[in-house]
């Protein structure tokens, strides 16, 4: 389809701003040379490419998204309601405090629902995405053991099954990363752990339920082995839609951790952004939490920075409506509402890896969390049809593929991750469409290099892509 | 209680028996029984929707919509198109996830390069990002994108606005790099400052125009200064002051970047906003985040699909060139949606508007006592002494509706004006402040 700029012709365009009222300004000295390229496009056209453009994008509207590790459940509608309110959109951030009540409430009370679910005892919405959320919580982890003149705890453990983000994140808060292999079962390796702890652990970085999607049943022996040996355990909280009102990460020994609002609390993704990802953490880190905190002094809410806080890691307050959304949320489902989203959410995990543990290999067999992991390794070896090929044909049945390769640790991976939101019906159905792609695998997996068929693309030539890469188009 | 679990109670004993499981309890026999939490959650009982919307109302109903704002200082009150927002609500745009699938994410990939066409249109630079968090984290991704192996120090200008520069810093506290502050002189930067900063281990230099107090600074001879000492020019922009200001590129900047909330985000209690993030060909594979490409299908279609994916986290880990994994696409959309609707011919009309009635606004305050605080070129705010108490002169604009310039040290105060602030409503503003200064 046409690119905006193609539809542009010279003199088009919408009425929208009035005349001036007032005299012209002297820019003089200061004025743009370069002639500006935007479109001149009626409103219509406008109206008609965007919706184009929406035909083409996939959301979870559109249909099963058990895209692992993302959390993709529905969305529901009363969030959006509630961020659109004008006494929530029309607020300028650096209002009067006396003038913003109602906005720091709702920061106020969403950091005491959030604290209380993972057991964290302080909260800042600053960071905008888990990642950021990641970085913000090794800066605090960083601000600590500087406060106490640790200079030499320098480095940080990840386990080979952690996000990339884990690793990425630390090298940005300036750690040296330490890799350890997880065990044969898929969890933390406590030897490997022992041997890799010492006086140059800053910390350990986890996710758990992990990325394979089991709970580390050694958890608090993993964060205890941490701590003895003077380093802080930070919780990746990208999974806790398994264990929300059945397990805490502070409970777990958790020092430090994020959540991703846009995974867990049902806030959409926006394809791509804007998430949020709180950073929450036990009282002894809370006077380094970035950005302002809120102070009660007797239901006056007010702002204030404390003297040995990290900084600022965003403007403001981070992604405010994000959080409006969260909240909602989180009012609805209430304390049974939260334990019954992650009961569920694992019972159709397991719901729908045991519909399919007869055909595909499972990385894992015991009783996973919310999302389990395929290894397609043997299919690929035996049928030519690897976990790509699966993925793209499941397109053409209206399903968003799972999360592929991923864990690194396993081969060929797909990992599925149905979500609490989908219905019998659905992972049913999903279920007879893995088991058809399977036995069209088998009947002939090359056949699968060709899919899908049925999509506004074929396959895109990534290759050409990165090595010439058009990343702006040519007026 | 509100849920969107689709089963019912017996659907679920139904599934967890099919599933081979007794209970929900054997399902979670997995998490050792000392981190089981057996008395529950600690917090109120589940809300209908209808009581939910209600409580959220009340929350929104505590704060004040200010009808008139002459406060910007990083987040600014333009008028948003009505399009815009029936636009970027269709729920393809917003339920959808990053595009990896690209065979079903064509959408949203191509309103991304069109997003990344026009930033580096407006920045006259070569290549942009899909977007990061917002200008000040952009700023900060910027500074990292400069790092060289002999090249560590950041210099920034103390003319940044205190949201950016306290980012900024708090990023090179991560990296551990040097950071340094260049002084203000009336209200610009101080470039005699900057000549002896700069040295053979400067990275970059970071400046935003127009600056924190609505100066617009000739940074020419400050960017050639950096580039005598072969560091890095960075420019923070306003996107909409763009289409009337001179460029980045026109200054020579290295990478451009800035606060994109003004093409279509509200205000919003300060976000979601829109980081972007723009550079020279040569500094392409040094940007974070996102970038789409255009590519070929195998029946030879135009397609569209994140690329250059070597430099990101999911690839590379700790040597990635950031941790960055989500942009802002929703927001970039948004002000894609934005651009267009203003057009090559609205978005001036827009940025002389704003500068026009600050011009205005100044003069008429200037009149009445409020005299302009450096000598200096400005664009859409400026700074002004107050005669009186700056924060009893902001109580009775409060009291009218209006929502006065940002007070700042010294008494002083930080206005604003959009196209949005009529010259009815400016004239009401002077007259109160005429009428506080005379008490």
């Amino acid at each position: 389809m046409k690119l905006i700029f193609e539809r542009s012709m010279p003199g088009r365009g919408c009425s929208i701003l009035p005349p001036c009222d007032v005299p012209a300004a002297d820019l003089t000295g200061f004025e743009r040379e370069k002639e500006l390229h935007l479109p001149e496009i009626s409103e219509n056209d406008i109206s008609r490419h965007y919706t184009e453009l929406a035909k083409q994008t996939h959301g979870v509207n559109d249909g099963f998204y058990p895209l692992g590790s993302c959390t993709m459940k529905y969305n529901p509608k009363v969030n959006e309601a509630a961020a659109a309110f004008p006494g929530f959109t029309g607020i300028h951030p650096l209002q009067p405090a006396s003038t913003v009540q109602g906005c720091l409430e709702v920061l106020k009370q969403a950091e005491e629902l959030l604290c209380e679910i993972t057991g964290m005892d302080g909260m800042t919405f600053q960071p905008a995405a888990g990642a950021h959320g990641e970085f913000t919580g090794l800066l605090l982890i960083k601000a600590w053991h500087q406060s106490r003149g640790d200079s030499k705890r320098t480095k940080i453990i990840v386990p080979d099954s952690a996000h990339g983000t884990n690793p990425a994140s630390a090298a940005m808060a300036g750690f040296t990363i330490v890799n350890i292999p997880s065990s044969p079962d898929g969890c933390v390796d406590l030897e490997a752990l022992r041997k890799a702890v010492g006086e140059d652990t800053a910390g350990l970085m986890l996710t758990n339920p992990n990325t394979v999607g089991l709970f580390d049943k050694n958890i608090t022996e993993i964060t205890r082995i941490v701590h003895e040996a003077g380093g802080l355990c930070y919780y990746d909280g990208a999974n806790l839609n398994a264990v929300m009102g059945i397990a805490r990460p502070g409970d777990m020994g958790f020092d430090v951790m994020h959540l991703n609002l846009h995974k867990t609390f049902s806030t959409p993704h926006g394809g791509g952004g804007p998430g949020s990802g709180p950073c929450g953490c036990r009282e002894f880190l809370i006077p380094f939490l970035p950005g302002p905190r809120i102070t009660d002094e007797n239901g006056q809410l007010s702002l204030h920075s404390p003297e040995t806080s990290i900084g600022c890691v965003k403007e403001f307050y981070g992604n405010f409506l994000v959080v409006v959304k969260a909240l909602t949320y989180i009012l609805m489902l209430g304390k049974e509402g939260i334990p019954e989203a992650a009961s569920n959410a694992v019972l159709n995990a397991n719901y729908m890896m045991h519909g399919l543990s007869d055909l595909y290999d499972m990385a894992f067999e015991e009783t996973c969390m919310h999302e389990f992991v395929m290894c397609l390794e043997k299919l690929k070896h035996e049928t030519g049809a690897s976990a790509l090929d699966v993925a793209k044909t499941l397109l053409d049945y209206g399903i968003h593929p799972p999360t592929m390769y991923f864990p690194l640790i396993v081969h060929e991976a797909l990992m599925i991750e149905p979500t609490e939101t989908e219905s019998r019906e659905t992972l049913d159905e999903a279920i007879a469409v893995f088991r058809e792609v399977y036995a069209r695998a088998r009947k002939d997996g090359e056949a699968l290099h060709q899919s899908p068929s049925t999509t506004p693309i074929g396959r895109p030539d990534e290759v050409t892509a990165a090595r010439k890469p058009v990343i702006r188009y040519q007026f | 209680m509100g849920r969107y679990v689709a089963s019912t109670a017996a659907e679920q004993q139904e599934m967890l028996k099919a599933a081979g499981y007794a209970s929900f309890d054997e399902l979670f026999a997995g998490i050792p029984e000392h981190v089981r939490l057996h008395q529950g959650l600690r917090i109120p009982e589940g809300l209908s929707e209808m009581e939910a919307l209600a409580r959220m109302e009340e929350l929104a109903e505590k704060n004040t919509v200010f009808r008139h704002i002459f406060r910007g200082a990083g987040a600014y009150a333009h008028y948003i198109p009505a399009a815009v927002k029936s636009i970027t609500s269709k729920e393809e745009f917003l339920t959808a996830y990053t595009p990896y699938q690209a065979e079903i994410s064509q959408g949203v990939l191509q309103s991304i390069f069109e997003f990344q066409t026009m930033v580096c249109d407006l920045t006259g630079l070569d290549a942009a990002n899909a977007s990061v968090y917002d200008g000040a984290t952009a700023a900060a991704e910027a500074t990292a994108m400069c790092q060289e192996r002999k090249r560590h120090t950041v210099l920034v200008s103390a003319t940044t606005n205190p949201e950016v520069l306290k980012v900024i810093q708090t990023y090179c506290f991560g990296s551990n790099t040097p950071f340094q502050v260049i002084p203000a002189a009336g209200g610009v930067t101080d470039s005699d400052a900057l000549r002896e900063a700069l040295c053979e281990e400067t990275a970059c230099f970071y400046v935003q125009q127009p600056n924190y107090y609505g100066i617009l600074e000739d940074y020419q001879s400050l960017s050639d200064a950096v580039h005598e000492k072969g560091a890095k020019f960075i420019m923070g922009s306003n996107p909409i002051a763009l289409a009337a200001i001179k460029s980045p590129s026109e200054y020579g900047a290295d990478v451009a970047v800035g606060e994109g909330q003004p093409l279509g985000m509200p205000l919003a209690f300060g976000g979601p906003y829109l980081g972007f993030m723009a550079a020279s060909a040569s500094m392409t594979r040094k940007l974070p985040g996102r970038i789409v490409g255009q590519t070929t299908d195998h029946d030879g279609n135009r397609a569209f699909v994140l690329t250059l994916q070597a430099r990101e986290q999911h690839i590379r880990r700790e040597k990635a060139s950031s941790n960055i994994c989500s942009n802002q696409a929703l927001c970039a959309l948004t002000a894609g949606v934005y651009l267009s609707v203003m057009g090559k011919e609205g978005l001036k009309e827009a940025a002389l508007q704003c500068t026009a009635k600050a011009h205005y606004l100044q003069k008429a305050l200037e009149e009445i006592g409020f005299s302009l605080r450096y000598r200096q070129p400005f664009f859409h705010e400026f700074v002004t002494t107050c005669p009186t108490d700056s924060s009893a002169l902001m109580a009775a604009l409060e009291k009218e509706g209006f929502l006065g310039g940002l007070p700042l040290e010294n008494g002083e105060i930080l206005w604003c004006t959009t196209e949005k602030n009529t010259k009815q409503e400016m004239d009401a503003l002077v007259s109160i402040c005429k009428e506080v200064c005379g008490k």
